[in-house]
């Protein structure tokens, strides 16, 4: 039996219980919101802007855990090498997405090969290149995508995400 | 970039939400779903005690929960008049699905008609009558009155063959028990219809004559036999994207249990990528043979199979036919039905000529028929489940080739037992229940092609789109446009005259070769352009409505919102339409015909499915006992009420004794039929004339012909055109890059598609997406059936010429590998 039988499994019953969370790749820092999120009292969701990363901790094609906007919310940093819709950063080659799927709510995996997130629970194929386009697969929506903004420093800050996470009925809890 | 909805919170189902049973009314899998609804100015809150679910929604909820819904579950709709939210979310009680929501499914609440959220504009809310050069809404009686008047002065008591009709057969989404029951009884009790076809296939006839003729109903398992297997022998289907939550929920777990799989299909899917990850490549066979050799592979499993002696003795001797030839080929039986030897003698085909008609390794041949059938080791009989679909349905010599599979079913005793069954995994849910189709006859009238030819003078049309979704469509729509026209410009000269004049205009163009149209949709489809009367209808959840699934359970979706303005379920339409006639008809003296169309005085679907299903099977279910069983329901047929409880069936033939023929012996009988090459006309003669095979189907995403997905937003941001699937050398000789517009074309037509580049397709093996608004695959099949009006859409050939560079529609889709790969 496959590793991803046993993926499925531990989805199944551990995933995301206790507060473990999912890593998309091999890179293996996370950084802790400067500000956690709260819930504001109005009929926009107020997204916090969080930074979570620089520039300088990602390398091409590697990815690099984050969570956002909470420490409950696991998600990634790509930096893709080629000018994308939706990338920002010098080089317009910087994405962020969930990555928890957002039909079951599986961990998805990069793969850097085809630079699409792949979920082991039922298949599905997210194009990192394409803003999260469901290549293939049975969610309804495609993967949740950062809003991003890169300062001076090299900073990247989260400002947003532009679809409902897997899990919540709102994205800022 | 790729659709986003920007949605980022969503009310939350309160506590006290109103809960109804929802079985998906889209494929045949029928999962369960639950539709809450709550009154617009309320909602619920994160505490576990102010919402549905008992839960602390301030928290990250976690995999499988079912404590989550997606913004596509979701709508503001009417209830009763009133504003409501409704969301719509898979049941992680049900049987069938446990949780899992489709692609397909889990958008049943944004594809709700909303006037609040906008979704869903395109669905009809009023009858519309060709009046003033255009399409005018109007009133029931109004309507109704036309079609009635022009409709009477083409048929007559002794003869309503100038009366064509195309009424969809199947159960979910606008069909279901009461609606075919409301059409049937209307179009083949009150009138002996006999120029009528099916939504899918342009003949009024069975999709699987040869098992039933056989003796073995097509939907004989029960879907935990997934579960229960050895084997999983899946032929021309392609169910992770067809079946999604059957082989999610039923198949997988049989795979994960250890059952082999057998796979026949010319083209690799994404099934068989996925049976690969959870079972091995060393446990996964797929067998790519050449298009429409079916038949020839079957009768080499068979003939290979009988010869090691690895069949059920017992069972053939005890449950088949004795003897030689039961039933004769002819006219009506494309082969002969009988004993298992002599079956065994006509279809006989040894592994080499097996092997070079399929293009398959003997040694795989052999691989298949050890997985299938070889006892184990200890000397048990080995089980398996033989599940197929369009592949062959749709394909070369349909009789033969799903009578050659059942034949290997029977021969080893996989038929009504625990493991086994040989079954069609089906498109629709099912929903049959009308009166005998007797005098429609078998081979039944090839209904396109006598549109085509002229014939027919009136038209009634029920939720079918030709245009879509027949073949030959480039010439179909050609002419009907034509016929149609004619009368339209015959009302459009008489504008402002008096219905006896209009009804006068009409059949004069009638008469000179035109023909009047009738459009019953929940939408203005591609072939109710040509249309002079539409009629809207309504769909599951706007009505109450009963089907079966494909392991024949039964479940009654409750009506949760109201439907679009004055539309009206089907088998209320067919009863005002009766009603209609039988007033026209009496008023032109002609009473004894009037009294025809009695016996349709319901008031709701609930009386239509009372006087039809109720009444005719035994009496035992009601819509109260059917609530009452939720959205497990019972699977058919339901044979008693005890503890009030439903009692039904859970595997057919589960006795031995097959009946689906109706012989008094109940015994199975075998198909003789041997290989005959490409049988339809005109195929081999395509396939030697043009560069591709245009193989032909569906995508997970598109449901049937698109009709409510061509106003969704997240469908057709990713496929603006069908994709066309080719191999990257072939498209390099073409000269073409990934999105690049291009036409088909070949002998009888032309149509358009989007390239995706896939580098799994074989070499001159091209695979188009079926039932497309913006390219119509119909439009390069040909004419050619099988003796019984069984169309073929598999074996296509056509010529591939770039038409564009990628419209902008598409610069920013993905084109990458749809097969899921483990990082």
């Amino acid at each position: 039996m496959s590793r991803c039988t046993r993926m499925v499994d531990v989805g199944r019953r551990q995933f995301l219980r206790g507060g473990a969370i999912a890593a998309a790749g091999a890179a293996t820092a996370t950084m802790v919101p400067a500000e956690q999120a709260r819930a504001a009292g109005m009929a926009l969701v107020e997204y916090p802007a969080n930074r979570i990363a620089n520039i300088a901790d990602l390398a091409p094609n590697e990815p690099f855990d984050v969570t956002y906007p909470d420490a409950d919310a696991p998600g990634v940093l790509l930096k893709l090498g080629k000018p994308v819709e939706g990338g920002a950063g010098p080089d317009g080659d910087i994405v962020g997405f969930s990555t928890i799927c957002p039909h079951k709510g599986f961990p998805l995996s990069y793969h850097a090969e085809g630079r699409t997130m792949n979920c082991p629970g039922h298949y599905s194929v997210f194009d990192c290149e394409a803003g999260g386009q469901q290549t293939w697969g049975h969610a309804t929506q495609n993967l949740p995508q950062y809003m991003l903004r890169v300062d001076d420093k090299g900073d990247i800050y989260a400002e947003g995400v532009d679809e409902l996470l897997y899990g919540r009925h709102s994205n800022v809890l | 970039m790729a659709y986003k909805r920007h949605i980022d919170r969503l009310p939350i189902i309160p506590a006290d939400a109103r809960k109804h049973n929802v079985t998906c009314h889209y494929c045949i899998v029928g999962c369960g779903y639950n539709a809450y609804t709550w009154p617009v100015n309320k909602q619920g809150g994160t505490e576990a005690s102010q919402n549905i679910f008992g839960v602390d929604l301030s928290e990250q909820q976690f995999a499988d929960t079912e404590a989550w819904y997606a913004p596509s579950m979701y709508n503001v709709v009417k209830q009763d008049g009133k504003d409501v939210h409704l969301v719509i979310m898979p049941d992680q009680e049900c049987s069938v699905n446990s949780g899992l929501g489709s692609v397909r499914g889990a958008r049943m609440g944004e594809n709700r008609r909303s006037d609040k959220t906008g979704t869903q504009q395109q669905r009809l809310s009023d009858p519309m009558v060709w009046r003033y050069g255009t399409w005018q809404p109007t009133s029931w009686d109004d309507a109704l009155d036309l079609v009635a008047r022009v409709t009477a002065r083409v048929i007559d008591k002794d003869n309503e063959d100038d009366l064509f009709v195309s009424m969809f057969d199947h159960g979910g989404s606008a069909g279901g028990y009461e609606n075919t029951w409301g059409t049937g009884k209307l179009y083949f009790q009150s009138m002996k219809v006999k120029n009528c076809r099916i939504h899918n296939r342009p003949a009024y006839n069975s999709e699987v004559h040869s098992t039933r003729d056989m003796g073995v109903g097509e939907l004989n398992y029960a879907y935990e036999d997934y579960g229960l297997t050895d084997a999983i022998f899946l032929i021309g289907a392609n169910p992770l994207e067809t079946q999604s939550n059957l082989f999610l929920n039923h198949m997988v777990p049989g795979i994960r249990n250890g059952a082999k799989v057998v796979i026949v299909d010319p083209r690799r899917t994404v099934t068989v990528n996925a049976c690969e990850i959870e079972a091995g490549k060393e446990n996964v066979l797929q067998l790519a043979i050449e298009s429409g050799t079916d038949l020839a592979l079957f009768n080499t499993l068979f003939t290979y199979i009988a010869d090691q002696g690895w069949v059920d003795s017992d069972f053939i001797a005890k449950s088949t036919f004795q003897g030689q030839v039961a039933q004769g080929q002819d006219e009506a039986h494309p082969a002969a039905l009988g004993s298992f030897e002599m079956a065994r003698q006509e279809c006989r085909m040894s592994l080499a000529e097996g092997a070079e008609i399929c293009g398959v390794a003997e040694a795989d041949i052999i691989k298949a028929a050890e997985w299938i059938a070889k006892p184990k080791d200890d000397g048990s009989r080995r089980k398996c489940v033989s599940a197929y679909e369009k592949g062959i349905i749709w394909g070369n010599d349909n009789y033969r080739t799903v009578g050659a599979l059942v034949n290997i079913a029977l021969a080893t005793g996989n038929i009504g037992r625990e493991g086994g069954g040989v079954c069609r995994l089906g498109g629709h849910q099912e929903g049959y229940m009308r009166p005998s189709d007797a005098h429609v006859g078998r081979p039944a009238p090839y209904i396109d092609q006598l549109l085509i030819a002229g014939q027919g003078k009136v038209h009634h049309i029920w939720a079918n789109d030709h245009y879509k979704t027949t073949l030959n469509a480039s010439e179909f729509k050609r002419v009907y446009n034509k016929r149609t026209n004619m009368v339209k410009e015959a009302m459009d000269a008489r504008a402002g005259a008096t219905r006896g004049e209009l009804v006068d205009a009409i059949v004069g163009a009638i008469e000179a070769g035109g023909i009047f149209s009738v459009n019953v949709d929940i939408i203005h489809s591609q072939i109710g352009q040509s249309a002079h009367v539409i009629l809207p209808a309504v769909e599951s959840g706007e009505m109450n409505l009963t089907s079966m699934n494909g392991e024949r359970r039964m479940r009654l979706v409750e009506k949760y919102m109201d439907g679009p303005g004055s539309a009206k379920p089907d088998c209320l339409i067919a009863a005002g339409l009766a009603q209609s006639l039988e007033r026209v008809l009496r008023e032109e003296g002609r009473s004894d015909y009037a009294d025809q169309f009695k016996g349709y005085d319901w008031e709701t679907e609930e009386d239509a499915f009372m006087d039809g299903y109720h009444a005719n099977t035994g009496e035992i279910v009601t819509y109260d006992r059917l609530r009452a069983m939720g959205n497990n329901g019972v699977q058919e047929p339901v044979v008693g009420f005890e503890d009030g409880k439903l009692v039904g069936t859970k595997r057919l033939y589960a006795d031995g004794q097959f009946d689906r023929h109706g012989r008094e012996d109940k015994k199975a009988l075998f198909c003789a039929g041997a290989w005959r090459g490409l049988q339809a006309p005109g195929k081999s003669a395509q396939r030697d004339s043009y560069a591709f095979l245009i193989n032909n189907g569906r995508s997970n995403l598109n449901w049937q012909n698109w009709f409510l997905d061509k106003d969704n937003d997240f469908v057709s941001d990713r496929y603006p055109f069908p994709f066309i699937e080719i191999n990257p050398e072939d498209m390099a000789e073409l000269d073409l890059e990934q999105g690049d517009l291009v036409e088909v074309y070949n002998d009888v037509g032309a149509t358009q598609a989007m390239v995706y580049p896939t580098s799994t397709a074989r070499r001159k093996e091209a695979f188009m997406l079926f039932g497309a608004p913006s390219g119509t695959q119909g439009n390069v099949i040909n004419a050619g059936v099988n003796e019984l009006i069984l169309p073929n859409y598999k074996q296509t050939w056509a010529n591939i010429r770039k038409i564009s560079d990628a419209p902008a529609s598409v610069r920013h889709l993905s084109f990458k590998s749809k097969e899921y790969t483990s990082a």
